[in-house]
């Protein structure tokens, strides 16, 4: 690293002065100003929208006018009994489905990465295929394996003499959770499998030599070794929990058991269109924002401090 | 292969038992809309699921492609339009951000890698409703524009070209085409692209999936059917389907034609972004 630095140095030195250094600012230009329109644009369009109302005017005649109202439409937000409890039950969620993921993408790449599977290729195609269907296709999709009238997985449990409603109300959360470890599970696979074929194989030499059996190198030396990438796909897996929308968005067609603020990030869609108020969902929406940032650095705090990982990326 | 010697043949049995569980497991809703694809909307709820019944794949295709006047072809076009452009869009405008971020030293460089790092942690679905408000006051919405332009913001990508262009370009090689005389641009996009290449393709195949996939904000910023792309028509059709039975059907044959394109692109071209994932495997 120091010798890049060095060189850089020195070209710096080297480098015509006149029109050369705008050079990067115009290699940056078009991304900044995309990032400025459609990412810091749309916060402050959020923040300021959050602060306003839009009140009929004198006696419902005049239209609406908007109103400055401070920060009622977020006491408003907390006091919404769904929102908040849609935050609970997404935490539920992640704390389960965001662990059995991990386990079983993690555990599948240490397979794979024994070289001791027969026919890998095939099995790894098989792992990955969900991740190229579409999530909300994915959803459709297990929306039919969850329908009695259709199901060949109810059918099949009814015939076992297990009576399965994948639609209960305490059941559907874990259905939606099953949807999204099918589709995830191969792509986090995918990159702790090219985390794990970058160690050096001479270090499970070195551990066999020692006497360690082959799931001691996998929990001992593998896993640590591969611990940035699993900190940015468990990472990565929290952001997508706390926004989770698709799959119960999806589901909700098909079963009573999942209303319209189910999640949190549907009772910001679900305020923007069914109840028409773009300044509550703007409210809900800086929430969800919020929390979602508060997490991550949380997690990446308490996980850097843990495995003296310096930087995630 | 040295743990083959040392490690029994038990462990190899339970290995791939392991992975066969878990590969029926991942293939199984798949093989049931292979089925289902092929049935007759009777025999889609009277015969066993994963049972073949009589064979109407072909009308079921021929239905899919008259109901509305063909209104599913022109969802998949649009996706693909969606997809296609935004997708090389994308990874252009990440590609000369990164290579930018790694070659030169600016005023701004540090915040601007601040900025894109951070950005990765705001939920972009949380974005989608304040986009879809400025879309509306920009005249935006139900246009192509106002779902492209959105979609080329893509911090992930950045990052990695950034990453990728760190790793694979030497600035030796940069100072050696300036002594030749070619311009900064000229040296970008006939040696930075190239020598980037295999990440570029990683950035491309994600984005590519990204707009595949994406759902919230086409569904807050489209009305017109003529604009949707396959995932909001879709799942609008199985909404649908509650009161028009016909429909079941063809959502079924929908969602089978719109998975077979991507799964062909995207694992026909594992080995190159794999490839790159390794590369850049994001090690500290």
């Amino acid at each position: 690293m120091a010798s890049v630095t060095a060189v850089r140095g020195s070209r710096r030195k080297r480098m015509s002065p006149a029109g050369s250094r705008l050079v990067p600012y115009v290699f940056v230009a078009p991304f900044v100003v995309l990032f400025i329109v459609f990412l810091i644009a749309p916060i402050g369009v959020a923040i300021a929208n959050s602060l306003f109302s839009q009140q009929a005017a004198g006696l419902g005649f005049g239209g609406v006018e908007r109103v400055f109202v401070g920060l009622d439409n977020y006491v408003r937000a907390l006091q919404d009994h769904e929102f908040v409890v849609g935050f609970g039950r997404v935490l539920l969620y992640g704390v389960v489905q965001i662990p059995v993921m991990m386990i079983v993408a993690a555990a599948l790449a240490l397979l794979f990465d024994t070289g001791l599977v027969r026919g890998s290729r095939f099995f790894q195609f098989a792992v990955f295929l969900p991740y190229a269907v579409p999530g909300v296709i994915a959803a459709l999709l297990w929306g039919f394996l969850y329908q009695p009238s259709v199901s060949p997985l109810v059918g099949g449990l009814s015939a076992l003499g297990i009576d399965a409603d994948f639609l209960a109300p305490g059941m559907v959360l874990w259905s939606i959770a099953n949807v999204a470890t099918w589709s995830t599970v191969g792509i986090n696979m995918i990159i702790l499998f090219a985390a794990l074929q970058g160690v050096p194989r001479e270090m499970y030499e070195a551990a066999r030599i020692d006497g360690a059996g082959e799931l001691r190198i996998a929990l001992s030396i593998k896993i640590p070794m591969i611990a940035p990438a699993v900190l940015l796909t468990t990472l990565s897996s929290i952001i997508g929990t706390l926004q989770l929308f698709n799959e119960p968005q999806v589901l909700k067609s098909i079963t009573s058991n999942i209303p319209s603020d189910y999640t949190p990030n549907m009772a910001v869609y679900a305020a923007s269109t069914l109840d028409r108020n773009p300044n509550l969902a703007s409210a809900m929406a800086v929430v969800l924002g919020l929390a979602t940032l508060v997490v991550s650095v949380v997690v990446l705090r308490l996980t850097r401090r843990r495995n003296g990982v310096s930087d995630g990326v | 292969m040295t743990a083959g010697e040392r490690v029994s043949r038990g462990w190899m049995i339970a290995c791939t038992l392991a992975v066969v569980v878990a590969a029926v497991y991942f293939l199984i809703p798949v093989a049931w809309l292979v089925i289902a694809s092929t049935k007759s909307t009777g025999d889609l709820f009277s015969t066993p699921g994963f049972a073949f019944a009589g064979f109407h794949l072909w009308d079921n295709l021929r239905e899919l492609s008259s109901y509305d006047d063909g209104i599913f072809w022109r969802w998949s076009l649009n996706s693909i339009i969606y997809s296609v452009f935004g997708s090389a869009l994308t990874t252009f405008v990440c590609a000369i951000t990164g290579y930018a971020l790694a070659i030169y030293r600016f005023r701004g460089r540090k915040v601007l890698l601040a900025a894109v790092l951070a950005s990765m942690l705001v939920p972009g679905t949380v974005i989608a409703q304040p986009t879809y408000v400025l879309l509306v006051e920009m005249g935006l919405n139900n246009t192509y524009a106002g779902l492209l332009l959105p979609a080329l913001v893509y911090s992930f990508g950045v990052l990695l070209c950034y990453i990728y262009a760190q790793a694979s370009i030497p600035l030796e090689l940069v100072e050696a085409a300036r002594i030749d005389g070619a311009g900064e641009f000229r040296i970008f996009a006939s040696m930075g692209l190239r020598l980037m290449r295999t990440g570029l393709v990683t950035v491309l195949l994600f984005a590519f999936l990204g707009s595949w996939n994406s759902y919230l904000l086409p569904l807050l910023v489209l009305t017109d059917q003529e604009l949707m792309p396959l995932t909001v028509g879709l799942t609008g059709w199985n909404q649908s389907a509650i009161s028009i039975p016909g429909l079941q059907i063809l959502t079924v044959v929908g969602s089978l034609i719109s998975i077979i394109p991507i799964a062909i692109v995207f694992i026909s071209l594992q080995r190159f972004w794999r490839s790159g994932l390794t590369t850049g495997s994001l090690r500290s």
